[in-house]
């Protein structure tokens, strides 16, 4: 058992955990944070996706130790209690989600895109970005379009700031 | 239509709790004392087990217990079913060889459940699953179904000869024969349906809770069907009585069918937690599910479609045989033939009808439905027959289709259905329109300039919906009725509980059910909540599938709302002294017609219950209860258009445009529908370009993984182009037909089509990777 420590959602957290507990088992089942879910064993359906020091990041291709001392977002820390991410509000809007099992990685994922390369996303830019994420449920379509919306609700709202 | 009622684009009121990452789905929970199980699985397709030592995994940390099939059947817990009875056409009954929860004596394909290890968590029990001695002896194995069918082919199971289930017939086969003998032209092809694993992004997990003290199980289970899971554990399995077994399907991450079987791994886990005293909880890994998921499709048919002079279809001719795996799942029985020879019409006035469909087992994972369960095979088989057809005639394949259509309803096919509505043509123009057909020759000039070859494809599908009439299912064989139920529950402040025996797995019930009502009262939506999935809430329900929550489900909720407003209206009467007849029920309020007499929803419910000074006689209370028997299938249809554009160097395929439209009959939820369609044309281009499930010769699964069975990306698929067309349904309340499975029936013989007709060659099965369509292209030239 190793001690692993961690500020997630803005809080810290530490637990004891096996060298070979995977980081998204830990928040899962650790941390009680189930949002962050767990579609594959081979890295390829990001529905695990999560922010580490700032870049998206898929949960079940790292150890828990080796997060240990680092910065972690999960879906349940992206918007203040009750409120929802422009990202989120764009999934709703757009109907960007059917059973949900794949969503939280997917916004984590798209919230990344967009604050790597806000404003200048394109469909295909997006459809590319999504490359690691994969939903059975909606084809795609509404997924796109949200994550476009937000991103131009997201630019428009730096614009106004700026 | 209001801003919540039907027709609503009302986004969804599920949608906050999947977005912030407070869904509950099965995995998600963890209750006091819960341990892990570990499911050891043959590595062999085909073995008998001589010996199973556990005493050093028993031994080791962390473990409570090692479990096999010996100690399962000892228990008397019973074997899995297939709930529907086909006769062969000799009369005999299907072949249905056993199928344990735990494989004692034979396993039949790889990932048959062995034994299970119970340990405190995942990771031991994984670790002590590996210090399990199983001694095996290999058998030869079979995994393709005419390979199976062949004399000399392994035996599977010892009830059924040569491997056959059944032999079965539909329609006539001499009237069909004598229009063939005297056709003016004959098509004749050979159409492969490729095997396909659903992958619901949530793995199945299950599970087992029993309580000691009360004798009483409760399983939380990843299933599209809690009330059937509880039904078939405690009638077939003996796992416990109805009264003392509680089935909750908390939010599931969809299913496409594979959800709605009952598994070993429920049944074991709560005879397993019984056993041991624990909490017992198994999730499915990504592997694992590929390797026990029920599969879809996996067919081989040949085809007659034979013409008059006139190039009207006077016969169609169906021999198809049916991999079914090693064992009968729950409806196994009922997809290669009430759900499939049933729709071999298509939209066509088609007098002669036969099919022949022989079922087959091998050593290969159960196969069962899939999003659209016999619709899809069916439909690829006619609209690529047509197309070929259309092709060897040299007109034009809108115009073929045209000439065929079925033009006057109801319309009596001579294999069973009765198709109540439809306007085919609608459709079909509507699709041509938005795919600028009358454009496609200049595209395709401009692609040919730039080396490419471009194809346009169509398919014009039909589907049963909306399953089914009870007492007519019966007579072909299932084992339940397929009615639905529902309850209306109108609290004392005027709040409205709907629970319903449909469930919603992505559907987005709890947003389309709430509108009916919010639709209906005037109230506000978010007054009514939708309860579902728990067999200790919801009387009674028969589950979400084959479309049949809109048509089936909601018209019960339908039918007992009719008789909650009859009640609220006898109350309102009452209390402002007008007649019962005068009452409407509109914006919230309980008014008297054309006066300005009303009262507000909430204090005629309120009425109820304080129940002071109620009509004579009535029961005080404002709730009802409605059973929903429907009177016939419903039958969306629709036209699809596929363009592409392909490489002739790779071989790679492009789709440059992907035109649907639909007849769903009323629509709920615009929003909601065409989310349905985007999927299912997601999983049907999925099935024609990428998806292939692959056995090597001694039966092992190659693509047991996402790296090795490819799942349609965002960057493999274009947006799509969608349209509504609206020949209401005159069979149910609502007008309804069903969207589930439209886009994963007709996308993929459009998308075959389509790239059949870019490279000349109409030799090319499905998934046309690029590998096969440069094969194909290359050998066309
Ligand atoms: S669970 Fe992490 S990529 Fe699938
Ligand atoms: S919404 Fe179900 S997998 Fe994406």
């Amino acid at each position: 058992m190793t001690k692993v420590t961690l500020t997630v959602n803005g809080r810290t957290v530490s637990g004891d955990c096996e060298d070979r507990t995977l980081l998204v088992h830990f928040i899962r089942e650790k941390l009680g944070l189930t949002g962050t879910h767990v579609g594959c064993d081979t890295t390829q359906c990001g529905a695990c996706v999560i922010h580490m020091d700032g870049c998206s990041v898929k949960s079940c291709s790292i150890l828990a130790v080796q997060a240990s001392g680092s910065t972690i977002t999960t879906i349940e820390g992206l918007a203040g209690q009750g409120e929802l991410h422009p990202v989120q509000a764009a999934f709703k809007e757009h109907h960007g989600l059917q059973c949900g099992f794949c969503t939280p990685g997917m916004v984590m994922t798209a919230v990344d895109m967009i604050n790597r390369e806000g404003g200048k996303l394109t469909e295909e830019k997006v459809r590319a970005g999504l490359e690691g994420n994969i939903c059975r449920c909606t084809g795609y379509h509404n997924i796109v379009k949200a994550i476009l919306a937000a991103d131009a609700e997201m630019a428009s709202g730096r614009q106004a700031a700026e | 239509m209001g801003v919540e009622g039907i027709g609503a684009r009302v986004t969804r009121k599920e949608d906050k709790r999947f977005l912030t990452g407070k869904g509950r789905y099965t995995d998600d929970m963890i209750v006091p004392g819960m341990k892990y199980a570990y499911f050891i699985r043959s590595p062999h397709a085909h073995a008998t087990i001589r010996s199973i030592d556990a005493s050093a995994a028993k031994a080791m940390p962390g473990v409570i217990d090692v479990l096999d099939g010996k100690q399962l059947q000892a228990d008397g817990i019973g074997n899995l079913i297939c709930g529907w009875m086909i006769h062969s056409k000799d009369g005999s009954p299907m072949k249905m060889g056993a199928w344990r929860p735990l494989a004692a004596e034979t396993v039949r394909y790889v990932g048959d459940a062995v034994a299970i290890v119970v340990a405190d968590s995942a990771g031991e029990a994984r670790d002590a699953a590996e210090a399990v001695v199983i001694d095996y002896e290999q058998l030869p194995a079979v995994t393709e179904a005419v390979a199976a069918l062949a004399a000399g082919a392994p035996q599977i199971h010892p009830e059924a000869t040569d491997n056959l289930i059944f032999d079965w017939q539909l329609g006539d086969p001499e009237a069909t024969d004598r229009a063939i003998a005297s056709a003016a032209h004959v098509t004749e092809i050979e159409i492969h349906n490729n095997r396909l694993s659903p992958n619901p992004m949530e793995p199945r997990a299950t599970l087992g809770i029993y309580d000691s003290a009360e004798d009483h199980y409760t399983c939380y289970t990843t299933s599209q069907n809690p009330h059937v899971a509880r039904l078939v554990m405690s009638a077939f399995y003996n796992v416990a009585p109805e009264n003392k077994l509680r089935v909750i399907a908390p939010d599931v991450g969809g299913g496409f069918g594979s959800k709605i079987y009952i598994y070993p791994e429920e049944i074991v886990c709560l005879w397993a937690s019984k056993k041991t005293g624990v909490p017992v909880k198994w999730t499915s890994d990504r592997t694992e599910a590929f390797l026990t998921d029920a599969h879809g499709r996996d067919h081989v048919s040949k085809v007659k479609m034979a013409f008059d002079a006139d190039n009207r279809i006077t016969a169609l001719k169906v021999d198809t045989i049916a991999n079914l795996g090693a064992y009968m799942s729950l409806f196994s029985s009922a997809v290669p033939t009430y759900l499939y020879a049933t729709l071999l019409s298509g939209q066509y006035a088609i007098p002669a009808i036969h099919a022949n469909v022989r079922t087959v087992y091998t050593n290969t994972v159960p196969v069962d439905a899939y999003r659209g369960a016999g619709r899809p095979e069916a439909t690829y088989l006619l609209e690529r027959t047509i197309e070929t057809a259309a092709r060897e005639l040299g007109v034009s394949p809108a115009e073929l289709r045209r000439k065929n259509f079925i033009r006057t309803f109801p319309y009596q096919t001579p294999v069973i259905m009765n198709y109540d509505a439809g306007d085919y043509e609608a459709s079909l123009n509507a699709a041509m329109q938005a795919a600028d057909w009358s454009g496609f020759a200049a595209r395709k000039a401009q692609s040919e300039a730039k080396g490419k070859k471009r194809g346009i494809g169509m398919s014009c599908y039909i589907e049963a919906c909306g399953i089914a009439p009870s007492a007519a299912v019966g007579s072909l064989g299932a084992g339940v009725g397929l009615w639905e139920s529902a309850e209306v529950r109108v609290n004392a402040v005027g709040t409205i509980e709907v629970l319903t025996g449909s469930h919603s797995h992505g559907q987005g019930h709890e947003t389309t059910f709430a509108q009916i009502i919010a639709g209906r009262l005037g109230v506000p939506i978010e007054s009514v909540n939708i309860v579902h999935g728990d067999t200790d809430k919801v009387q009674m329900g028969m589950g979400t599938y084959g479309s049949r929550s809109g048509a089936v489900g909601m018209s019960a909720v339908v039918k007992a709302l009719d008789k909650v407003e009859a009640k609220a209206k006898k109350i309102a009467a009452h209390l402002m002294e007008a007649d019962e007849q005068d009452i409407v029920i509109e914006n919230g309020e309980v008014k008297v017609a054309g006066t300005d007499k009303a009262l507000p929803w909430f204090q005629v419910a309120l009425a109820a219950y304080t129940a002071h000074n109620l009509p004579a006689g009535m029961e005080p209370g404002l709730k009802e209860t409605a059973f929903y028997d429907p009177a016939n299938f419903t039958f969306p249809a629709g036209c699809y258009i596929a363009e592409v554009e392909i490489d002739p160097e790779t071989g790679e395929t492009d789709i440059v445009q992907f035109v649907a439209a639909d007849d769903f009959g009323n629509i709920i939820n615009p929003m909601i529908v065409e989310g349905q369609v985007h999927g299912g044309l997601a999983q049907g281009i999925g099935q024609a370009l990428l998806e292939n499930v692959q056995y090597d010769e001694s039966g092992q699964l190659l693509t047991a993984s996402f790296m090795d069975y490819a799942m349609p990306r965002a960057d493999d698929l274009p947006s799509f182009k969608l349209s509504h067309q609206n020949t209401p349904c005159p069979n149910n309340p609502l007008g309804i037909k069903g969207c589930g499975e439209a886009g994963a029936i007709g996308s993929p013989p459009a998308l075959i089509n389509a790239i059949t007709d870019a490279i000349g060659n109409n030799s090319l099965t499905m998934p046309a990777t690029p590998m096969k369509v440069w094969q194909a292209l290359h050998a066309a030239h």
